[in-house]
């Protein structure tokens, strides 16, 4: 009676140590060309500050990153998106 | 070497309407006067900019896409350093796939413009 109130069954076994397999998103869908013209795609690649997201959190590979990375440096001094900034999403 | 470009650049919002309209008209013959070939001109209005820039917190945005020769750049970015109405300005080089992506940006926004019409 003891044993099986410790050893909790769940139905079906949470999903927390197996490892989402991180991809490209570049590649997957064959973007070739980051536009530093519209923010809100842009959005995706930094955080609330406003700072880029490294790629062991977005999973780019590292091309489409420096991409990325230019992009988002072109959107900022035009004025498109902050240097800085709090709760941006 | 003919090359494709893609300038954008802010107009204070300070000045009036028509004052913007001829500043952007004023590059606009700089351009054709040296022989570039305009693709495509998007003219994004008075937007609000994400930081304050000269004391300002909005901005005309125009766009233009052209064909030109190398050395035309330096004037171009020359005339728009002496221009004090213009904020701030960006020249970029389009490679091949820029061009592809911008062909594809032109077709969606005529699209849209005739849906909304």
């Amino acid at each position: 009676m003891a044993e099986n109130s410790s050893e909790i069954r769940y139905l079906n076994p949470p999903a927390i140590d197996v490892k989402k397999e991180k991809y490209c998103r570049f590649k997957k869908n064959r973007i070739k060309y980051i536009d530093f013209k519209d923010p809100d795609f842009l959005l995706q690649f930094v955080n609330e500050q406003g700072k880029l997201l490294p790629r062991r959190i977005t999973g780019t590979s590292l091309k489409y990153q420096r991409k990325v990375s230019q992009a988002v440096k072109r959107a900022r001094h035009l004025g498109l998106m902050p240097y800085v900034a709090d709760l941006l999403k | 070497m003919i090359n494709h470009y893609e300038t954008v650049f802010i107009v204070t919002p300070v000045l009036s309407a028509e004052q913007a309209k001829e500043t952007v008209e004023k590059f606009k013959k700089m351009l054709q006067e040296n022989e570039a070939k305009i693709v495509n001109e998007e003219h994004w209005g008075l937007k609000k900019l994400a930081y304050p820039i000269q004391k300002k917190s909005t901005g005309f945005y125009q766009l233009f896409q052209y064909e030109a020769e190398g050395d035309f750049i330096a004037k171009l970015e020359l005339a728009f350093k002496r221009d004090e109405r213009i904020m701030r300005f960006l020249t970029v080089k389009l490679d091949k796939h820029a061009v592809e992506y911008a062909k594809k940006r032109i077709e969606k926004r005529k699209s849209s413009a005739k849906a909304e019409k």
